[in-house]
């Protein structure tokens, strides 16, 4: 059977079982609806040109897991950020762990979305905020949503900074293998709120696993949310992510996603301006080698006045590595007075990888600074003979080129303990110790 | 300690270098002028060890080793310097971490442990000092964004941490003004010692006031046409190189 035909049925299966599910029947049958219609997106759509989930929909993948696993923290500690103080969401082939989670109702509800779900007191959290930032017509997020009943659950409430990160991780184990995983977050900062986020994909084997993940994240007023996105995966985990973020005025949502590794991981980011005054940043590294893909597609919708968006996405490919990087940034009529930076560099450490980048520019206001640069290259010759009349051999030397060039995007990273485990997992790619920390 | 015979070298087909012979010994200091596109600078990138230079005739020996097949970080382990006339910039590396880099780099394929952390730091301020470098300037970015002559002191700096045996400035006077080549050329005299030797490639005899030269040699279509003193370059100074090119 079609890998669309199975999810049809399983939909049936789940729509008839008991669960947090039951709240959102309505919701969840539009969805499937979409999904019936479109289907998985075809290379025939502009935004899936360059990626082909041929491959990934031959895989016959089931969406029950058969069993609840147990996890050791000895098994899973390498994967969570030990060194600083958070809250963590686990998941285990999609079930919550309580054993390896620390949740909240103190100042914040950092919690499940299940629970969300069934508890009255978060009905109008629910009924306000789920399902409506997320773009209905696509048919990976309609998918998503047909099968919603489980992700992380945040709602900080007005004037709350949260002190901790919050660590959102799913791990995925040989117990069940060809597991389609649809994790479904929603996170919500109400005015002048504070919230650090590190989300984590992780399969523990080399089992074919598919994640699609959608989250939905509003800030409000004045609110700052400082988000990660750790990508690491094995060569056989593919990962969809789409993430759809609303702000309003004065609110600065940053993103930073670090891909480095899996075998199709595909970004959607997208961010919508409700009110003017507006600051989006999304930077992005993507270091990978072999036969891995990684596909980045943003979307900026500037749609008041005086607003910016900062982009800056490195991607380093080696080997037979592809890579995809598509910039949208709309600006509409009333949107004047926006600034809107786009930066897209690449390198190309070998001959057979390769980058398709794109900037997509749709600006209807007349007073606006935008401007886009991408560039595909590769190390400089002049540079590594210098570094290695220094000493420096040249495998160092090609290293220490590749980490500065992501540098910068590094820099900008709040939670040291991240910056720390990147600057580590990217030092371990290059094959270098580069000798110092950033 | 440098012992360049016959050497022809070139890079894209091009043999630019037309039968060098030069012999550099420990506590020496050679000058090798010339004029535009006399192969100055190329000899100093071959002697470095530059991947897209060929030699195709002669040999390059440096301490009684042929280097020829030697990369450029192999020839920086055994203690040949090259000051480059434009050092690349990197940005995202430091001019300290670059260093600390460099020097445990070297140490390990000496094998020598990593230096210790203090041991470090206080040779980067003794050179620092030494060469009157800010220790704001030490945090910035590798060459980037400095000027012609911070470039040149960076340069020198960096030669005085590690130390080289054998220590190639190409064209490190330009771009330095009158106190900043004073600062530089003592930087340079300081690791004269006894057994170190100093190649200074320079287009005027400016540098020469400053870093005195055992001997001169001029360098014209890619050979050496005349060697002597440093009256030489005083002579070459006055007289403009065309007197060299008829005669040659």
């Amino acid at each position: 059977m079609e890998l669309k035909e199975t999810l049809l049925s399983s939909y049936m299966a789940f729509d008839a079982q008991d669960g947090p599910q039951r709240k959102l029947q309505d919701q969840r049958a539009a969805a499937i609806e979409v999904f019936e219609q479109q289907g998985f997106p075809s290379n025939k759509e502009e935004d899936w040109k360059y990626t082909s989930l041929r491959a990934l929909t031959k895989v016959d993948y089931s969406v029950f897991p058969k069993e609840e696993v147990s996890l050791k923290l000895e098994e899973v500690k390498q994967y969570i950020l030990q060194d600083v103080d958070t809250y963590k969401i686990v998941f285990v082939d999609g079930i919550y762990n309580a054993y390896l989670s620390e949740t909240t109702h103190e100042g914040a509800d950092i919690c499940l979305l299940s629970a969300a779900l069934t508890k009255r007191k978060y009905a109008p959290i629910i009924k306000k905020y789920f399902n409506q930032i997320a773009e209905k017509e696509a048919s990976l997020t309609a998918l998503n949503t047909a099968f919603t009943n489980e992700g992380a659950f945040i709602y900080v409430p007005e004037g709350k900074q949260v002190e901790k990160p919050v660590q959102i991780i799913h791990f995925a184990t040989t117990k069940n293998p060809k597991l389609l995983l649809q994790p479904r977050n929603l996170i919500v900062l109400e005015k002048n709120a504070e919230l650090q986020v590190v989300e984590r994909h992780q399969s523990l084997s080399d089992n074919t696993t598919f994640t699609n993940v959608v989250t939905e994240i509003f800030t409000e007023q004045n609110a700052q949310l400082d988000y990660y996105k750790i990508q690491n995966d094995q060569s056989q985990a593919s990962l969809i992510d789409s993430t759809y973020i609303a702000q309003q005025k004065h609110s600065h949502a940053k993103v930073h996603t670090f891909s480095l590794g899996g075998k199709l991981i595909r970004n959607n980011l997208n961010f919508y301006h409700k009110a003017p005054e507006i600051i989006s940043t999304m930077k992005g590294i993507t270091l990978i080698e072999g036969e891995q893909f990684v596909d980045h597609h943003t979307l900026v919708h500037h749609a008041h006045p005086n607003s910016e968006s900062h982009q800056d996405y490195k991607g380093i490919y080696a080997e037979k590595a592809t890579g995809v990087f598509n910039g949208k940034i709309v600006v509409e009529k009333e949107a004047q007075k926006t600034n809107a930076f786009q930066k897209n560099n690449n390198i190309l450490m070998d001959d057979k990888a390769s980058i398709n980048t794109k900037p997509q520019l749709e600006i209807f206001a007349d007073d606006v600074k935008c401007s886009h640069g991408c560039t595909i290259g590769q190390l400089d010759e002049d540079a590594l003979f210098y570094l290695q009349t220094r000493g420096i051999p040249k495998k160092e030397a090609r290293g220490l080129l590749t980490y500065a060039f992501a540098n910068n995007v590094l820099q900008s990273v709040q939670i040291d303990s991240v910056k720390k485990r990147i600057n580590k997992l990217i030092a371990e790619k290059l094959g270098v110790n580069i000798g110092f920390d950033v | 300690m440098l012992s360049i015979d016959n050497l022809h070298a070139g890079c894209e087909g091009k043999t630019i270098l037309q039968g060098i012979n030069l012999d550099v010994k420990p506590g020496e200091v050679h000058a090798i002028m010339g004029p535009n596109g006399s192969g100055k600078s190329t000899l100093s990138t071959v002697i470095a060890g530059h991947e897209e230079y060929e030699v195709s005739q002669g040999s390059i020996l440096f301490n009684g080793e042929d280097i020829a097949e030697l990369s450029a970080d192999e020839r920086a382990h055994k203690g040949i310097f090259l000051s480059f006339q434009y050092p690349v910039e990197i940005p995202g590396v430091t001019v300290t971490n670059f260093i600390k880099t460099a020097i445990n780099q070297t140490r390990k394929a000496q094998g020598l442990e990593d230096m210790p952390a203090n041991e470090m730091l206080k040779k980067i301020r003794e050179k620092a000092a030494m060469l009157e470098i800010d220790s704001r300037f030490l945090s910035r970015s590798l060459n980037e964004g400095f000027s012609g002559g911070e470039k040149k002191r960076n340069e020198i700096f960096q030669m005085a941490m590690l130390e080289p045996k054998l220590a190639i400035l190409d064209e490190t006077d330009s771009g330095l003004d009158i106190d900043a080549l004073r600062i530089v050329a003592n930087g340079v005299n300081k690791l004269k010692g006894g057994e170190n030797a100093i190649v200074v490639i320079t287009h005027y005899q400016r540098l020469l006031e400053y870093i005195v030269p055992d001997f001169v040699h001029v360098l014209h279509e890619g050979r050496i046409v005349k060697s002597g003193t440093k009256d030489l370059a005083l002579e070459l100074e006055e007289k403009g190189y065309d007197w060299i090119k008829q005669g040659a």
